[in-house]
């Protein structure tokens, strides 16, 4: 052993270097932050399309705040809201969102946009669901199940697309808690692509959100086909809610309030339902602000009041607090 | 597209990221090394003295100390991470210091993660010094603080793969980047929540991709290390 002390001197300046280093990078930062940030947890479903980063790049040209998003799923962007760690959800789970501003922890609810969820399943189509209606196809499958024909791919991640499955087995009078034992029921615990996958290799029913499939759709060979869309009970609603500044303190309310704003204004609109149409020929959100202003678009916007109001209300009035021009 | 094919193609994509100097990847890599290698340090700064007090040091219940580093080698990220995002929550016991959601929480998560890894190695490490080596300079008039240092630079080598072990551990972490960091866009983003985020949107190639980039991280920091060791530490 020849290790001599210049050479620990060395080793010293190395590790000096390093954290001087992270300090110049983290003054960098901090630079920029004197720009306020929004913390907005959000679902992974429009994440992952790439709507927001658009989104964050137009919104941050226009403001003097740094949006940082955190994809999350439903659940989990909702202990977010409640515990304080973020400013704003965009989330599309409406019963979670009743509970989310019965308990004080949300305010200033808006719908942003719309889409639809879909029922998938292999073309020869076991249960005979094709086209039929959505309540109906879940008889048929539970009940081909039962005879070992079909087997459905669940979530089961506690998603919002997991949370309308589960309002859905309801609505078909199944209890899911009893559903999960049976041989095909299946839970896949994972995200929307990792279930398509697993409901792909199954030849499975599933539900699946459009932006998803059609994503899966591009990208690999896939023996699934879209089975059941476009009706009431498959209408997917997104909302952002601010967090509740008289319940924690600390979050940038006005940040939130004109993130809100900006998400409900007619440029931003159009940026949602044209984002995407040049991949998939289609468009992956339909704004809904305008459809419900006008009360237009015949059936879809009655689907909206039905499904994702609440009391009757997109934000009943006592949790509005006083922000009246968003309620036009 | 068969998997062989894919992953083929994933790997020209992956030089093609790097050489091509695509500012997104390079920089994810970068914050990746700075996070990780910072958590590193920190860990050596309090992993160092608590294993030379566990090699050098005969005190009560050390056996057990050394049975709790070594059990907790195999700490679930995704648990420590869940724990810590409950500490570091703004309602949480130290949500004050504001450091949920920022490079700082990763580092202290990542710090925390890979302490018993430095610990139990470096033990390992110390232990295997031949006793002789402190006796000896203490006969040559060194203190007790001075014998220690002589045996632990005796022992480098092994502490040296310690910090090796540690800063792949960290850096191929995904629990604690994704729980603490939030893998917020330009922030918080590292290789694994690129590696996590892009299968989830279904970029496979793009996934494969940047999985290459952290292994040539990884690659490239353990050669410099054994260059380190090579030149200094013969």
């Amino acid at each position: 052993m020849n290790i001599k002390s210049n050479h620990l001197v060395l080793i010293f300046i190395i590790l000096g270097g390093l954290t001087g280093g992270y300090y110049i990078l983290s003054s960098l930062v901090t630079q920029e932050t004197e720009r306020t940030n929004l913390i907005v947890s959000t679902t992974t479903s429009i994440y992952d399309t790439g709507l927001l980063d658009v989104i964050e790049e137009d919104f941050e040209a226009k403001h003097a705040i740094d949006i940082l998003f955190i994809p999350v799923g439903t659940g989990q962007a909702i202990l977010h809201g409640q515990r304080g760690d973020s400013d704003l959800i965009l989330v599309h789970a409406p019963i979670k969102e009743y509970d989310f501003l019965v308990e004080d922890y949300g305010v200033a609810r808006k719908i942003i946009a719309y889409n639809f969820f879909i029922i998938i399943g292999s073309p020869d189509d076991p249960a005979g669901v094709k086209d039929g209606d959505i309540i109906d196809a879940l008889k048929h499958i539970v009940y081909s199940g039962r005879r070992g024909e079909s087997v459905w791919i669940s979530r089961g991640d506690d998603s919002g697309t997991h949370t309308r499955e589960k309002s859905l087995w309801k609505d078909a009078g199944f209890e899911v808690s009893s559903l999960v034992n049976e041989p095909w029921y299946l839970e896949a615990g994972a995200g929307m692509l990792s279930t398509l996958r697993l409901a792909n290799e199954k030849g499975a029913y599933t539900l699946s959100d459009t932006g998803t499939f059609l994503k899966f759709n591009t990208g690999t060979p896939i023996e699934l086909e879209i089975l059941v869309d476009q009706t009431k009970e498959l209408i997917n609603v997104y909302s952002a809610i601010a967090v509740n500044p008289d319940f924690i303190e600390w979050v940038n309310f006005e940040g939130a309030i004109q993130f809100i704003e900006y998400l409900i204004s007619e440029e931003t609109q159009d940026l949602i339902a044209n984002f995407g149409g040049d991949i998939f020929q289609q468009a992956l959100f339909f704004p809904a602000v305008d459809l419900l202003k006008s009360g237009s678009g015949g059936n879809e916007s009655q689907w909206i009041i039905d499904i994702a109001f609440l009391d009757g209300y997109e934000c009943p009035p006592q949790y509005r607090v006083g922000q009246v021009q968003l309620y036009d | 597209m068969d998997m062989i094919t894919e992953i083929v193609s994933s790997f020209f994509e992956a030089l093609n990221l790097i050489f091509s100097g695509n500012s997104f990847v390079i920089d994810i890599a970068i914050r990746s090394i700075y996070i990780s290698g910072f958590a590193t340090i920190l860990a050596l700064s309090w992993g160092i003295p608590v294993a030379m007090l566990i090699s050098f040091r005969e005190f009560f219940g050390k056996n057990i100390i050394k049975w709790i580093f070594n059990i907790s080698l195999g700490f679930p990220t995704v648990t420590l991470g869940l724990m810590l995002f409950l500490l570091f929550s703004r309602s949480g016991p130290l949500g004050i210091f504001g450091v949920l959601y920022t490079p700082t929480g990763i580092i202290i998560g990542q710090a925390i993660l890979i302490t018993p890894i430095m610990v139990s190695f470096s033990v390992s490490a110390l232990e295997s010094v031949n006793p002789e080596i402190r006796n000896l300079a203490k006969t040559l008039g060194a203190s007790d603080f001075q014998a220690s240092i002589a045996a632990l630079i005796e022992g480098a080598k092994g502490v040296s793969l310690a910090i090796v072990g540690s800063f792949n551990r960290a850096v191929s972490e995904l629990g604690i980047a994704l729980m603490i960091g939030g893998n917020i866009r330009g922030f918080t983003r590292v290789l694994t929540t690129t590696i996590a985020l892009e299968t989830r949107r279904g970029e496979i190639t793009q996934s494969i991709a940047i999985a290459i980039v952290l292994l040539f991280t990884i690659a490239g920091v353990n050669i410099v290390m054994s260059l380190i060791k090579r030149l200094w530490l013969r």
